[in-house]
């Protein structure tokens, strides 16, 4: 399960960041913004080639010693990564893939709210439950 | 245990060549061996064969060959690889040794110079004894050999040589000391090469026989040895694909060893040589894949094998190694060619090198705080001064039994932690350089914070803060405020180790703003230590700081605050997210100058707890109105901004009437605050910062959600709040009104009025008024040359007057007085135009006290369009095409009206230039003719084209002129006179010509004589046949048919009666003309000259005659 789950916004800055309370939340935060360098480069290219028939998930960004990181981007450019430890192996891609469209879902619904102001950070405890689910389980 | 002891060693890291040695030659004191030995080694290029060459003596020792071991049984290796094995291959035992010896074929002292040799080259033989070390010979000739086969006494004496010093045919060589020396050593070359490949297959093969004698129990050290033997010397002999394969099953069995403590370090040691090796190749394969995966799985392998708990400083080390050389094999294969991607670069390495690096200092510092002593005699210190083998350890070297282990003492890291902090850095930015290349700008500045915090650790501040600063702006800019606060809190603790006020400032501000994620007590403190900076006082320190360098820190602030005078400091704000907001807007985008500008200033505070505050400035793009935006409190009462609430400012200033028609900008706005140290902020522009424009956005997305009842809340909602950073001075509305009247559209070349009613509202006397009236600028350059304005209505103007009267001058306007004025407009062209009228006056108004003289102005248009005149054409009751000379003709003209108007034609006249009118000059027929909408005047002139002078055969006829004006206007507006350039006219000249003078009519029955002239125009006799044809409506009498000759010049006539027969319209009879020297002249030429019917009444009655004659 992650480890890490952001939203980040068309303009590239944090939405929505949790990381398990265990491990240095920095690192995460840096994490994730490093890896838009390749959400940036893979969106670019991608939207070049292929128009309006884009794949949402990016699949892995890039590997690190401890880390894998996926990437998904929506239609309006709102970003999901997840941070994965790499000693998790269990993991496919399918569920990654399911827990990105879980978290798209999600993420639809918050913004269905009349009450959210889009852009906004988001503070909703539905979308909480469900980035819960998807983390880590500690203690 | 140095950093550099991680170094992999040179032998390791170089090209493996074939190792040749020269011998005989002596380059320092012979000219010609000199000249070998240079073409050996210089200009060693790619296409030349992979050998290093070195010059030996002849009796040079080589290494002593150890004597051949029958069996293993009985023993135990004591390492996995010697350390100077690698090196003996490369540098110290040769493949090859080659003698080099001067002799020619033809040598008076053959014989003696054989043996020589000979025991020359037993000589080497003996040294290299037991070894496989090739020997070859190669003579120094002074003369060209010849072709083989034909020297019949090389021949003998070479396979005599041969003998002599027991050398096969294929390892003596020629050299001739000639031209082409270079030539021959690549040949000589080449040989060697292939003598080198021989020796290393031979000892790849001795390598592989040992396997036999092996057993897996005692002897798995062997195992690994030999396999790396042979891929090395595989790697010599240039076969890499072999090299590979067997590097592969090495690595494979080193990690089949059996570790343990003791033996760890030599796993890892020769895993990561053989792992470096197979990259190598891969990267050399140009198969980079495999070797980023052979690297995983040597990373993923080694990852664990960290030994005891106190070691894992030295594994984080060795971790560190084994990426930072795979980057840098990686990074060398990318300038070799190969291309890398964002997601696969070096920099991934060095960054993974960097972290492991700081691990290891980390743990270090651990360890050096448990503070062991460092054991007296020195164990690093091994007096042989180097290892047996890679990998061990210098105070237990050759055990290869399990032990129980020896903990490595800590003491030994201290020395070198400066050193670590150095190659974290060069890690750092090496990954810096790579990330940048492939497009990771985040990755960068991950990395250049990464570099400030070791520079923090470090000691070094001032780079440390250089480097923060550097990428806080991408983060501020991309909004993560997470990590900004992160950043800004180390560049906190490097601003006040180093006692920088203005930097120590900067950053409180910012942390206390609310970009900063920090928590309200945290903020707290720092808003405390940031008010004692303010009151100059030193700070108390920030937590997590060395204590010692909190010490020196503040004796540094103590030296800051004894200095007073650096007390006041001007930091702009705009870049930074301050605690302190500032909005400035004018309340509306444009003023008039009689209005009083208005300005307010909204400032708001993030911090916790209420700010004093001294001094309120903006400063105006103008500065003359900056004395009216000032706020100052006394001193007594302080302004203070309370937390989180909004503060306004209300300024009101007149501006200066020349200012009319200028932006008035906010440049600047101050806020001052000095009790004690004085700081100012500054807000380029009219406040705001980088965070605001986004909060902007947020908000007014939020409110057309919201709709109108957010709008109606009755707080002030900061982040809605606009900027309006410049309003534009205008002039005062005018209370004049201008009114025009005309009568459109105006007509080509007519003098076409408009009158102007300019009344004054105004309260006052406006003074100078001028009226400026014309057409309007900024329309087509060739309307301007065709339309003309005056004042004068009474005569027409000329193309000289101007088509905008700028600035005439009107007088004075009385209140509530009226002022009218006539403008004329006379145009040469068709099309729309369009008009400007402007009246500018001058009126004294006072505003607020203030006395000010105002420009006003109004601007009319008027659209008019023109409608054109005439139109004309041509003819002799027949359209003509040509114009005969000297013959009279007729000329046609036909007015037609378009004008709306009706039209008075007063006169019309022609101007002719060649031709002259057949008929004196009359009154014009069409004078005083009114022409409606549509309607047609034609007149018409007989017109007679004298002989030409010159050889043209067009010509111009003339101008047409008529003069009109409109109908309905009064008497006195001038005539208007429009000329109408006549076409040209083609000309031509007749032969022969001919007329007939006849009745205008004839009677049945009644004689009616027609006489025919005939003119010669030539200078020649002509003859001309002449017949008349019968007619059913006459009879005649004359010459019916005839033959004539006229003479140059002269006339016949020809008289005719002719008797009509019928009434009404009657054919004459067809005279029919022929000049038989002049064929393009005959009867339809001539016919049109002549007319062709009359009209012959009928027969009246006797009676009648009388009443027909009174007719």
């Amino acid at each position: 399960m992650a480890v890490c789950i952001a939203v980040i916004a068309k303009e590239n800055y944090p939405l929505y960041i949790r990381s398990v309370p265990t491990q240095n939340k920095l690192k995460f935060h840096y994490t994730v913004h490093t890896s838009l360098d390749v959400v940036e480069e893979k969106v670019s290219t991608v939207g070049k080639s292929l128009g309006d028939q884009r794949e949402l998930y990016l699949g892995l960004l890039y590997p690190t010693e401890d880390y894998k990181v996926y990437g998904y981007v929506t239609n309006s450019k709102v970003k999901f990564v997840i941070v994965v430890d790499s000693s998790n192996t269990s993991l496919r891609d399918n569920e990654i893939r399911s827990m990105f469209r879980k978290l798209h879902n999600s993420f639809t619904d918050v913004m269905c709210n009349p009450f959210h102001n889009p852009g906004d950070p988001i503070q909703s405890k539905a979308f909480d439950g469900i980035v819960s689910g998807m983390m880590v389980q500690t203690g | 245990m140095t950093v550099s002891q991680w170094e992999l060693p040179p032998e390791l890291c170089c090209r493996p060549m074939a190792f040749v040695a020269l011998t005989g030659l002596d380059v320092v004191y012979n000219a010609v061996h000199r000249a070998i030995w240079d073409a050996f080694c210089a200009n060693r290029r790619a296409d030349r064969v992979p050998i290093s060459f070195k010059v030996l003596p002849g009796d040079h020792e080589y290494p002593k060959c150890r004597t051949k071991r029958t069996s293993y049984e009985w023993y135990i290796p004591k390492g996995i690889l010697k350390t100077g094995w690698m090196n003996k291959h490369l540098n110290l035992v040769p493949a090859l040794v080659v003698l080099f010896y001067e002799l020619d074929w033809d040598d008076p002292q053959w014989k003696e110079k054989q043996s020589e040799c000979a025991t020359k080259v037993e000589i080497v033989r003996t040294s290299l004894q037991g070894r496989n070390t090739k020997v070859a010979v190669v003579l120094i000739q002074k003369k060209t050999p010849l072709p083989p086969g034909e020297d019949l006494v090389a021949s003998e004496r070479a396979a005599a040589l041969c003998n002599a010093c027991d050398l096969s045919g294929k390892s003596l060589f020629v050299l001739p000391h000639t031209d082409h020396l270079v030539g021959y050593i690549i040949r000589l070359e080449n040989a060697f090469y292939e003598h080198a490949q021989t020796y290393y297959y031979t000892e790849i093969r001795r390598v592989k026989s040992h396997k036999e004698f092996l057993n897996k129990t005692t002897h798995q050290l062997l195992f690994v040895r030999h396999q790396f033997k042979i891929a090395f010397f595989s790697e010599l002999k240039q076969d890499t694909q072999n090299a590979l394969k067997y590097y592969r099953t090495a690595y494979s069995l080193v990690h089949e060893l059996r570790s343990h403590e003791t033996n760890m370090l030599e796993i890892k040691t020769m895993s990561g040589f053989i792992n470096y090796k197979i990259c190598r190749l891969c990267f050399q394969h140009n198969t980079p894949l495999d070797a980023i995966a052979q690297f995983r799985k040597h990373i993923d392998l080694c990852k664990k094998k960290i030994g005891s708990a106190e070691l894992s400083f030295e594994h984080a080390a060795w971790m560190s190694k084994q990426f930072q050389s795979f980057g840098d094999l990686f990074d060398e294969a990318i300038k070799l060619g190969l291309t890398a991607i964002q997601t696969q670069n070096p920099g991934f390495y060095y960054q993974q090198a960097a972290c492991f690096s700081q691990e290891r200092k980390q743990l270090a510092q651990q360890l050096c705080q448990a503070a062991v002593n460092y054991p007296s005699p020195d164990p690093l210190d091994t007096q042989s001064g180097g290892l047996d083998f890679y990998g061990q350890r210098p105070w237990r070297q050759g055990h290869q039994s399990s032990v129980s282990p020896q903990p490595l003492l800590g003491g030994v890291l201290k020395s070198d932690l400066l050193l670590e902090q150095e190659l974290i850095i060069a890690l750092l930015s090496n990954a810096v350089a790579q990330f940048k290349k492939y497009k990771c700008p985040r990755m960068k500045s991950h990395l250049m914070v990464q570099m400030g915090e070791e520079y923090y650790h470090a000691k070094d501040y001032t780079k440390a803060l250089k480097l923060l600063d550097y990428v806080m702006c991408d983060y501020r800019t991309e909004r993560w405020w997470g990590l900004l606060t992160a950043i800004l809190i180390t560049a906190l603790r490097c601003a006040y180790l180093m006692a920088s006020v203005k930097d120590y400032i900067i950053y409180c501000m910012e942390l206390l703003g609310r970009a900063s994620t920090l928590k309200e007590e945290q903020k707290g403190r720092i808003e405390k230590n940031f008010f004692k900076v303010l009151m100059n006082e030193v700070p108390d320190p920030e937590p997590d700081c060395d204590p010692s360098s909190v010490a020196v820190a503040r004796s540094l602030w103590n030296d800051c605050i004894a200095l007073a005078a650096s007390n006041e400091f001007t930091i702009e704000v705009q870049d930074y997210i301050p605690f302190i907001q500032c909005k400035a807007k004018f309340c509306s985008p444009s003023f008039h100058i009689d209005q009083p500008i208005q300005l307010q200033v909204f400032l708001r505070a993030d911090c916790p707890h209420p700010v004093p505050l001294n001094k309120l400035a903006i400063s105006l793009s103008n500065q003359e109105y900056n004395q009216w935006c000032v706020v100052e409190s006394l001193a007594q009462e302080t302004m203070s901004l309370l937390p989180r609430a909004t503060k306004c400012f209300n300024f009101r200033f007149v501006a200066k009437s020349e200012d009319v028609g200028k932006k008035i900008e906010v440049s600047v706005v101050m806020l001052g605050r000095d009790n004690g140290r004085c700081v100012f902020l500054t807000w380029r522009g009219a406040g705001g910062d980088i965070a605001s424009h986004h909060e902007a956005l947020q908000a007014t997305r939020s409110s057309r959600r919201w709709g109108r009842g957010f709008e109606m809340r009755p707080e002030l909602d900061w982040d809605s709040l606009l900027i309006q950073h410049s309003t534009m001075i205008i002039s005062r509305l005018p209370k004049l009104s201008v009114q025009l009247s005309h009568q459109p559209p105006a007509l080509i070349h007519e003098l076409y009025r408009i009158s102007v009613t300019i009344e004054s509202q105004e309260e006052g006397v406006a003074k100078d008024v001028t009226l400026t009236a014309g057409l309007k600028p900024g329309q087509d350059a060739i309307l301007g040359q065709s339309t003309h304005v005056t004042l004068d209505g009474t005569k027409v103007c000329d193309d000289t007057t101007l088509a905008l009267l700028p600035d005439v001058p009107l007088g004075d306007l009385n209140s509530g007085t009226k002022l009218e004025r006539s403008v004329y407009v006379r145009c040469r062209s068709t099309g729309p135009r369009v008009f400007l009228f402007h009246v500018a006056y001058s009126i004294d108004t006072t505003v607020e006290g203030q006395q000010i003289v105002c420009k006003c102005h109004k601007v009319e248009n008027v659209v008019t369009s023109l409608a054109q005149v005439s139109l004309l054409w041509m003819s002799l009751f027949e359209p003509l095409d040509q114009v005969a000379i000297d013959i009279p003709f007729m000329l046609m003209t036909d007015i037609f009206s378009t004008s709306p108007w009706p039209l008075v034609l007063a006169s019309s006249c022609l101007q002719l230039l060649t031709m002259t009118s057949n008929t004196p000059q009359l009154q014009s027929q069409l004078e005083e003719v009114v022409l409606q909408t549509g309607e047609c005047a034609s007149e018409c002139f007989c017109l007679r084209c004298p002989p030409l002078t010159n050889s043209n055969n067009t010509v111009a006829t003339g101008q047409y002129l008529i003069s009109w004006r409109r109908k309905p206007s009064n008497a006195g507006s001038p005539l208007i006179q429009t000329t109408v350039t006549l076409p040209h006219v083609i000309l031509e000249s007749v032969p022969l010509y001919i007329h007939a003078d006849l009745p205008s009519f004839g009677r049945v029955r009644e004689s009616l004589p027609v006489l025919y002239y005939i003119e010669n125009r030539t200078a020649l006799v002509q003859e001309v046949d002449m017949a008349v044809e019968p007619s059913d409506a006459f009879m005649f009498s004359g010459l019916k048919q005839v033959r004539l000759r006229i003479l140059p010049g002269s006339e016949q006539r020809m008289l005719y009666n002719y008797y009509p027969l019928m009434a009404g319209y009657q054919t004459l009879p067809q005279l029919n003309i022929s000049l038989p020297r002049c064929p393009t002249t005959n009867t339809h030429t001539l016919r049109r000259f002549l007319p062709q019917r009359i009209f012959v009444k009928p027969q009246g009655r006797q009676l009648d005659d009388i009443s027909i004659a009174a007719a």
